[in-house]
């Protein structure tokens, strides 16, 4: 039980994906401007990540590892994201128009997402069982959404604010990426895992 | 050799499943959208300029399916009117004039470009991009993209915008069209006679 806390911390504050591994820069910066597609596309990414570490982790261990095909994982493990992706959004459309309109947009930004793929890649790295899986996925999600709700609410006060001429637009972005990067360094060390 | 063979055949199988599951999602989910809409948008003009009130032939085409009347697009004029009316089984009404009036000709505008002081006022109001340039310089309309729908004469702080007739040149030039298909026939019988 123990384990399973330490790696939600561990992929939320201390290995952020975002801000430590520098993992899913794209849509940190790009989907950032305003605080409501950013909750928007933090959701779809939790939803997808978490579902796209459950089935590449099925078809490593069930059919990449018996076969001995192990260096064909990031092929597959595309394939498998895209393929959950493109269902989840097909399934959706139909079944809830209203988040389809919240997130529907997000969806396909999200294939192409490096995080979605990097957790895939690390899940097997770091030899995690189906549920360290899950919750490895999970916990990258929602540090994945913490940074960007924290990042789009700061913008949004930026936007307003009395910035020097040279530092105005993604300057002063890049500035306040980086500060909440070094922020976020001090949390290492508070589990090693 | 046949680890190769293995990997192709995974790499084709995961493929085709992922793909059967896809086809499947596509099928079994399908959204039917609003055929009627599609028909009504497939017979507006498309100039999109919003004379109608709506902002744009989509928009007017989904007011027109839910009880819209059919008479508020100049661009399209009578012709339009009695498409929809055919499609819908309504009466045909004459063209509301609140909306402006059908063109005989088809019109262009043209910028006099010594005139303009470049506020791009006239670039907002173009639904179609049709108009080129940026603040503080003259402007210019593509006149190939232009579709006449006069919303950009209005915004012009110093009216240096015209509708002109589009000019007869040797690539646009046709035959008129028959004004009477029987009269036409009998003009060529006459002549025939003589």
């Amino acid at each position: 039980m123990t384990d399973y806390l330490l790696i939600l911390v561990s992929t939320i504050l201390v290995n952020n994906f975002v801000l430590v591994q520098f993992l899913g820069l794209c849509p940190f910066m790009g989907v950032s401007n305003k605080l409501e597609t950013a909750i928007g596309m933090s959701a779809a990414t939790t939803f997808v990540l978490t579902l796209a570490s459950v089935c590449s982790y099925l078809v490593y261990t069930y059919l990449l590892v018996p076969l001995d095909l192990e260096y064909l994982r990031t092929i597959s493990f595309i394939m498998v994201i895209a393929v959950v992706v493109g269902f989840t959004e097909m399934a959706m459309r139909k079944t809830s128009p209203l988040l389809y309109r919240v997130l529907g947009i997000f969806l396909p930004l999200i294939t192409t997402n490096c995080a979605v793929l990097g957790v895939a890649l690390l899940n097997i790295k770091r030899d995690n069982s189906f549920v360290e899986s899950i919750l490895y996925g999970f916990g990258a999600a929602v540090g994945f959404s913490l940074v960007m709700v924290l990042f789009a609410a700061m913008r949004e006060r930026i936007a307003v604010a009395d910035v020097p001429k040279p530092f105005q637009g993604s300057a002063i972005s890049m500035i306040t990426a980086g500060l909440m990067s070094l922020a976020f360094l001090g949390f290492t060390g508070l589990v090693s895992i | 050799m046949s680890s190769i063979l293995i990997a192709v055949l995974l790499l084709a199988t995961l493929a085709i499943i992922f793909g059967a599951i896809l086809g499947f999602a596509a099928v079994r989910f399908k959204v039917e959208g609003n055929p009627i809409v599609d028909q009504i948008d497939n017979l507006l003009p498309q100039t999109q300029c919003g004379q109608c009130s709506y902002p744009g032939c989509k928009p007017y085409a989904e007011a027109i399916a839910a009880g819209e009347s059919i008479n508020k697009c100049p661009p399209g004029g009578e012709s339009t009117i009695i498409a929809l009316a055919d499609l819908l089984g309504v009466e045909p009404e004459p063209l509301d004039a609140e909306h402006g009036a059908e063109k005989d000709v088809p019109m262009v505008a043209i910028i006099r470009e010594d005139e303009c002081i470049g506020c791009t006022k006239c670039i907002q109001a173009c639904p179609i991009d049709a108009i080129m340039g940026a603040a503080k310089q003259m402007h210019t309309v593509i006149t190939d993209e232009c579709t006449g729908c006069d919303l950009c004469v209005e915004p012009c702080p110093v009216d240096c915008i015209d509708m002109v007739p589009i000019e007869t040149t040797l690539q646009n030039w046709h035959w008129d069209k028959p004004e009477n298909s029987v009269s036409t026939i009998e003009k060529i019988l006459i002549k025939e006679v003589h």
